[in-house]
């Protein structure tokens, strides 16, 4: 096949004539660009934040799949290569936002603060969602693609109505990120809410993470024309960003959610980057794609960038990348620890939340599993005791 | 007291909701100066203005999903679905995201929203404007539904349905839109019956029809037709379809030993078979003769020029009440 003689920025299935606007502020190699229209200016602690946390989720990365292997997960949903796009986006968010994730966006969950064991605990079958969306402002991870992004419109819908966009007060205006894939833009739904949002002006940044595959499906198979540029139509700026950079992908959901706070209205940010792994831990992508195409993304690994990036400035040093290390160890230990710990909720508490008010056909049918329950315990101890006599 | 027809008492509940709660908004297609294709939100932009009665952009899905989001901020978000056959692409919000963000987060987030649609058919209008998709959603976990059939019924539900921490489904009787009833407008709290109670509005000692919503007329009508044969017939409205008060409907089939469910739902997998499974195992020793139902074919809804063919009608409530009285 030609497409590694083409160059890595031009796989076959890509999506033609996209590079050009492509917004950048560490090319491949690590080396520093200047943009006209987005900069960042980050003291040395958060720079090595960014890459602490980059670390951190590969690292996370690496563990859920190993679970999962043991039989400790049901499923997993890898993240490696979308580091760069994933904390990058989630660090640009504020205290007060709100954030409607798919069920790839662990380094959002990270970023916001919650424990890393809730967010196995859904792969684990534990719960469908083990996190205080509240206290957290992340919404539940959502499985049926794109069905996330109208309720984040209305969500800012709300917002706006709370007259909590436009202040210019720093901790009160607030704005909401949509993650959403390539594979979602196809959705109808994707399209009714970013038209949705620009009619309302409602303060939601779409960020899209195209990782080029939707399972299986190239995203050339999703759409014809760039996905950034679907915003146009929409009505809404379409910014296209480098998503394993790390500092571009910060540096333009700032502005964006910035704009959205101040009542300038939605943005749709697409951060171009690559899954390196599997869709989930049930999929083989060696039956669709190349390994000479996933060789020539691993050159634009965000991490390996960053570092080299770091080092470049005297910011990163070997005592640092020692800590780190030690870090992620400790942070992976406590992952498996608190994953195995998990316990398995009461059957009876499936009964519990499917209705806020009582719902007398549930309480029946409650009465009944409790019922069943019991008399099969007490058969069960029955047999026991007559096999002894 | 007052005297008003049933869209106009949803107006006068929705009004009411909106007064005591500025957390309460509505959204949906054409509400906003022209009142809906059925007047049912006639005036409330004017008087609560664009940003709480909101004209949305023509999509379902974005209005269901939309309100989910607006809930989750603390909102109550009332939705009007412009006719039943137009809640389809609404359907992927409603099944998987609004009936199931309670059970998902633990109870954590709630989801007032509720879902407003003109139900049924009976008024001669053109395909996908008179469908009754109510069990499709009383099937789904997370949801409630209900059907008010008198004007007092609407004004006091549709308040009642705003209030409910869980989703609602709101059908309205669009055939009886126009009919006209006493709305008590003073009661107090507790002199309001239960959302989801059933009621016995006729008393009969024969059979027991069982109906809900548009049908509700039809079985008083035919309740009627009987007496003068001098057949004794027991009318219970449903109100609720989920939760169902089987208590209500097994108390009145043990005084009179028969049941005859009337929908406009088709039959086939229908919610009187749920009625009907329910009344059986809790009445069967009462039972004098197997539970029939009258309702809607197992077919598109046909044409309107048709349709009263495929409407239950007195005569067929009657032939019903006939076989199982002869059973």
């Amino acid at each position: 096949m030609s497409d590694a003689a083409e160059g890595p920025d031009r796989a076959e299935h890509e999506v033609p004539g996209r590079h050009d606007d492509m917004v950048q502020l560490l090319d491949q190699h690590g080396v520093r660009r200047e943009h006209p229209e987005h900069e960042v200016d980050l003291e040395p602690e958060e720079l090595l934040g960014l890459l602490r946390d980059m670390v951190v989720l590969r690292r996370l990365d690496t563990e859920g799949e190993a679970l999962q292997r043991q039989g400790q997960l049901g499923l997993w949903v890898g993240t490696r290569g979308q580091e760069g796009a994933q904390v990058g986006s989630a660090q640009a968010t504020r205290r007060q936002d709100h954030v409607f994730p798919t069920y790839r966006d662990h380094g959002a969950a990270l970023a916001r603060g919650i424990d890393p064991v809730h967010v196995l605990s859904l792969f684990r079958g534990v719960d469908h969602g083990g996190w205080d969306p509240v206290e957290h402002g992340v919404h539940p991870y959502t499985l049926v693609i794109a069905a996330q992004l109208l309720p984040a419109v209305g969500y800012g819908m709300g917002v706006q109505r709370d007259g909590a966009v436009g202040t210019g007060d720093p901790a009160r205006d607030t704005a909401v990120v949509a993650y959403l894939g390539d594979g979602a833009t196809s959705q109808g739904e994707a399209s009714e809410a970013l038209n949705w949002a620009a009619v309302f002006q409602a303060p939601v940044v779409f960020f899209c993470q195209n990782n080029q595959w939707a399972i299986s499906e190239p995203v050339a198979r999703q759409s014809t024309v760039p996905l950034h540029r679907r915003a146009e139509g929409a009505g809404m700026p379409g910014v296209l960003v480098d998503g394993n950079d790390v500092l571009a992908v910060l540096a333009v959901t700032r502005a964006a959610l910035e704009r959205a706070r101040s009542g300038g209205g939605p943005t749709f940010i697409e951060a171009y980057t690559y899954r390196m792994g599997a869709h989930t831990t049930a999929d083989d992508p060696t039956r669709y794609r190349l390994s000479a195409e996933t060789e020539a993304w691993r050159e634009k690994d965000p991490i390996d960038r960053f570092r080299t990036y770091l080092r470049s400035e005297g910011i990163l040093d070997d005592d640092y990348e020692a800590a780190l290390d030690a870090e992620a160890d400790e942070f992976a230990a406590r992952l498996r620890a608190g994953v195995i710990a998990l316990v398995d909720p009461e059957p009876v508490s499936m009964f519990d939340h499917a209705y806020a008010e009582p719902h007398p056909q549930v309480l029946a049918e409650r009465d009944e599993f409790l019922a069943a329950w019991e008399q099969h315990d007490r058969e069960a101890h029955g047999e026991l005791v007559g096999g002894a006599s | 007291m007052e005297t008003m027809p049933i869209g106009k008492a949803i107006n006068a509940g929705l009004r009411a909701a909106m007064d005591r709660d500025p957390r309460v908004l509505l959204m949906g297609e054409d509400i906003g100066p022209l009142g809906g294709v059925f007047r049912v939100t006639d005036g409330l932009q004017k008087d609560f203005g664009e940003h709480r009665v909101i004209d949305t952009p023509l999509a379902e899905a974005g209005i269901v999903g939309s309100a989910i989001g607006m809930a989750l901020r603390g909102y109550r978000p009332v939705c009007e679905i412009q006719f039943n056959g137009f809640v389809f692409p609404a359907f992927n919000q409603i099944t998987t995201q609004l009936a199931k963000l309670r059970a998902r987060s633990h109870g954590k987030l709630s989801v007032p929203v509720v879902l407003r649609i003109p139900s049924g058919g009976g008024i001669g209008s053109v395909e996908h404007h008179s469908e009754s998709p109510e069990v499709l959603f009383a099937h789904t976990a997370g949801l409630r539904v209900v059907m008010p059939s008198s004007a007092h019924d609407a004004y006091w539900m549709i308040q009642q349905s705003i209030a409910s921490a869980d989703p609602v489904v709101f059908l309205e009787p669009e055939r009886r839109y126009w009919e006209k009833g006493d709305v008590d407008v003073d009661l107090g709290p507790g002199e309001v019956t239960p959302l989801h109670r059933a009621r016995v509005l006729r008393a009969g000692t024969d059979a027991t029809l069982v109906c809900y919503g548009p049908t509700v007329k039809l079985a008083l009508d035919a309740a009627t037709a009987a007496a003068e044969d001098g057949t004794s017939l027991e009318v219970v409205d449903l109100r609720s379809i989920s939760p169902l008060d089987v208590d209500t409907v097994a108390e009145s089939v043990r005084r009179t030993g028969r049941l005859v469910v009337v929908t406009e739902a088709p039959v086939f997998h229908g919610p009187g078979a749920e009625v009907a499974a329910r009344i059986q195992e809790a009445c069967f020793y009462s039972l004098e003769a197997p539970v029939k139902r009258v309702g809607g074919y197992h077919l598109p809804y046909p044409a309107a020029r048709i349709e009263e063919h495929y409407l239950p009608s007195v005569d067929r409530v009657l032939d019903a009440v006939e076989q199982s009285l002869a059973a």
